[in-house]
C-alpha cells in the first residue's frame, strides 16, 4: 500500500516541482515586501574593499 | 583606513584574495587569444582546406576541439573563476576560504587540466564526444580541481558576513554544482589499461542512442549552465556595478533563476531530433527549450533596463556598451535558440552551419562580450589603477568586434539556410537535385566572410591585451577622455 502510494506520488514529480516554483514566485512578488526584497539589489553597491564588511 | 593599512600601501589594503583573480584574469586573455586564434585558423582551413597542411596534428578533426575547449573551458572558464572569485568576496564580505594556497591549486590544477586536454588532442587522444573529449586521466584530474572550486566557494559563501547570498552567486554556485554533475554523469568510462589496452584509451559505459540521450544531456547544459547560468552571475554583478545603479527588479532575478534552473537541464534532446530517440523525449526537449524563452527574455529585460534612466552611459562608457550588447545578445540567441529546437525549423537547420552562426552569436556576442565587460572592469580594479590605460581603445575593440561578429553571423545564416535548401532539394524525377560536394563549393564564400570576421574579432582582442598590459604598467595614453563615468574623469 505505501509502496503503491510513493509510486503514484512520485510519477507526479513534475506537479511538486510546479508547486515549488510557484511558491518561489509567491514568496517573492506576494509575501515578501517590495522595499525589503528590492533592497539586496543594493549589495554589490555597497562593497569596501578596504574592509570585509 | 587604518594606519597599519596606509602603511602598507593600496595594494595590500584589502583584505580579499585578490592576486589569485589577477592570475586568472591574465590567464582568460591568453587562452581567449588563442582559442580565437586556433578558430580562425581552422576557419579559413575550411576555406582553403590546403592549410590542413597534410599533417595529422593540424587537421580539422583534431584542431576544432582545440578550438571549442580553448575558447568554452580556457577562456570562458577562467573568466568564470575571475569573476566569481571576485563577485563572492565583494558581495559576501568574505575573504576566499582557503586563501590564497587553495586558490592558486585551483588556478594551476586548472591551467594543467586544460594544457593535458590540448595536448591530447593534437595527438589524436580523445573520447569523441563533443565538448566531453578529454580521455578519462583528463576527467580525474579536473574532478579534483572542480571539487576544491566548490569547497573554496561554498566556504566563502559559509563565512560570509553579509547575511543576504547576492543573486550572483546563486548563478556561480548552480553553474559549479551542475557542471560537477554533468562532467561525472556523461563521462562514466571504462579505461582499457584495466584489460591490457593502451593506456589512455577508455569505453564509455553507455552505448546507442543511451549514449547519445547522455552527450546531449551533457552538451547542452554545458551551454546552458557553463555558459550562460555562469555568466548570467556576470551579468548580475557587473552591469549593475558599472551602472552605478541596483538590478532593475531583484524580485524578477530570482523568478529568472529558479525558472532557468528548473528548466534547461531537460533541453538537450533537441540535438537529437528524427534520430532513434523516442519521439517522445524530442518532443520533450523541444518543449522545455521554447518554454526557455520566458526566463531568458525575463533576465535580458532585467539586465536591460538597469540601465533605464542611465542610457547615456552607452554613449559616455564603451565598457557598459560591452556589457549591454552581451545582453542583447543573449536575447537575441536565446529567441533564436528555442525557434531552431521546434522540430519543423530543425529538420532545416540541424547540421547546417545556421547551429554555427547561432553557436558563435551567443559565443561570441553573449559570452564574450559579457566576458570583455568584466574584464575591463577588473584590470584597474584588481591593480589598483584609476582608469583603463584607452577608453578608446575599448572602443575600438567593441566596433571591431562587433562587425566581425555581424560578418560571423550573417554568412553563417545564409550558408547555413543554403545549405538546408540544397540538401532536401528535389528535381521533378525524385531524385535529390544537389551531391553533397556541390553544397560545399556553394558555401565557399560564406566561409571567406566568416573567416574574415573571425579576423576582426581577434584583432579585437588583441587591442583588449594591449590595453590590459598597458593598463597594468600604470600608463594612461594621451586621448581626449570620454564624458561622464567616474573612472574616465579621474584621469590625470
Amino acid at each position: 500500500m505505501l509502496d503503491q502510494t510513493i509510486n503514484v506520488l512520485r510519477s507526479l514529480w513534475s506537479v511538486w516541482v510546479m508547486i515549488f516554483f510557484c511558491g518561489i514566485v509567491l514568496w517573492a512578488y506576494v509575501l515578501t515586501p517590495k522595499a525589503k526584497i528590492e533592497a539586496h539589489g543594493t549589495i554589490p553597491l555597497r562593497d569596501d574593499d578596504s574592509e570585509e564588511r | 583606513m587604518t594606519q597599519a593599512t596606509t602603511a602598507l600601501g593600496a595594494k595590500e589594503a584589502t583584505p580579499y584574495v585578490d592576486d589569485v583573480i589577477q592570475k586568472f584574469v591574465i590567464a582568460a586573455t591568453f587562452w581567449g587569444i588563442v582559442g580565437f586564434l586556433v578558430g580562425d585558423f581552422i576557419a579559413w582551413q575550411l576555406a582553403f582546406p590546403a592549410l590542413n597542411l597534410d599533417l595529422q596534428w593540424f587537421s580539422f578533426g583534431r584542431v576544432r576541439p582545440v578550438h571549442t575547449s580553448a575558447v568554452i573551458f580556457a577562456f570562458g572558464g577562467n573568466v568564470l573563476f575571475a569573476t566569481s572569485f571576485y563577485v563572492v568576496q565583494r558581495t559576501t564580505r568574505a575573504s576566499l576560504f582557503g586563501g590564497r594556497a587553495l586558490g592558486n591549486f585551483v588556478f594551476w590544477g586548472y591551467q594543467l587540466f586544460i594544457v593535458l586536454a590540448a595536448s591530447g588532442y593534437v595527438l589524436g587522444i580523445t573520447q569523441g564526444k563533443e565538448y566531453a573529449e578529454p580521455e578519462w586521466y583528463t576527467d580525474l584530474w579536473l574532478t579534483v580541481v572542480w571539487v576544491c572550486y566548490l569547497v573554496v566557494f561554498v566556504g566563502t559563501l559559509y563565512k560570509r558576513r553579509e547575511p543576504h547570498i547576492y543573486v550572483a552567486n546563486w548563478f556561480f554556485l548552480a553553474m559549479i554544482i551542475t557542471i560537477a554533475m554533468l562532467h561525472l554523469g556523461n563521462n562514466l568510462a571504462v579505461p582499457t589499461a584495466i584489460f591490457g589496452g593502451t593506456w589512455w584509451r577508455s569505453y564509455e559505459i553507455y552505448a546507442g542512442v543511451q549514449d547519445a540521450l547522455t552527450q546531449w544531456w551533457y552538451g547542452h547544459n554545458a551551454v546552458g549552465f557553463f555558459l550562460t547560468a555562469g555568466f548570467l552571475g556576470i551579468m548580475y554583478y557587473f552591469v549593475p556595478k558599472r551602472a552605478e545603479r541596483p538590478v532593475y527588479s531583484y524580485r524578477l532575478s530570482i523568478v529568472h533563476f529558479w525558472a532557468l534552473i528548473f528548466l534547461y537541464i531537460w533541453a538537450g534532446p533537441h540535438h537529437l531530433h528524427y534520430t532513434a530517440l523516442p519521439d517522445w523525449a524530442q518532443t520533450l526537449g523541444m518543449t522545455f527549450s521554447v518554454m526557455l524563452w520566458m526566463p531568458s527574455w525575463g533576465g535580458m529585460i532585467n539586465g536591460l533596463m538597469t540601465l533605464s534612466g542611465a542610457w547615456d552611459k552607452l554613449r559616455t562608457d564603451p565598457v557598459i556598451r560591452f556589457l549591454v550588447t552581451s545582453v542583447a545578445f543573449y536575447g537575441m540567441s536565446t529567441f533564436e535558440g528555442p525557434m531552431m529546437s521546434i522540430k519543423a525549423v530543425n529538420s532545416l537547420s540541424h547540421y547546417t552551419d545556421w547551429g554555427i552562426g547561432h553557436v558563435h552569436s551567443g559565443g561570441l556576442g553573449w559570452v564574450a562580450f559579457v566576458s570583455f565587460g568584466a574584464l575591463y572592469c577588473l584590470v584597474p580594479m584588481l591593480w589598483r589603477r584609476k582608469q583603463l590605460y584607452s577608453m578608446r581603445l575599448v572602443s575600438y575593440h567593441f566596433w571591431i568586434a562587433t562587425i566581425g561578429i555581424v560578418l560571423y553571423i550573417t554568412s553563417m545564416w545564409i550558408s547555413g539556410i543554403m545549405q538546408g535548401l540544397m540538401w532536401r532539394a528535389y528535381d521533378n524525377l525524385g531524385f535529390l537535385q544537389y551531391s553533397f560536394v556541390e553544397t560545399v563549393a556553394a558555401m565557399h564564400p560564406y566561409y571567406i566572410i566568416r573567416a574574415t570576421g573571425g579576423v576582426l574579432f581577434l584583432a579585437g582582442a588583441l587591442i583588449m591585451a594591449y590595453n590590459f598590459y598597458r593598463t597594468i604598467k600604470g600608463d594612461v595614453r594621451d586621448e581626449a577622455p570620454y564624458e561622464a563615468p567616474a573612472t574616465a574623469t579621474a584621469r590625470g
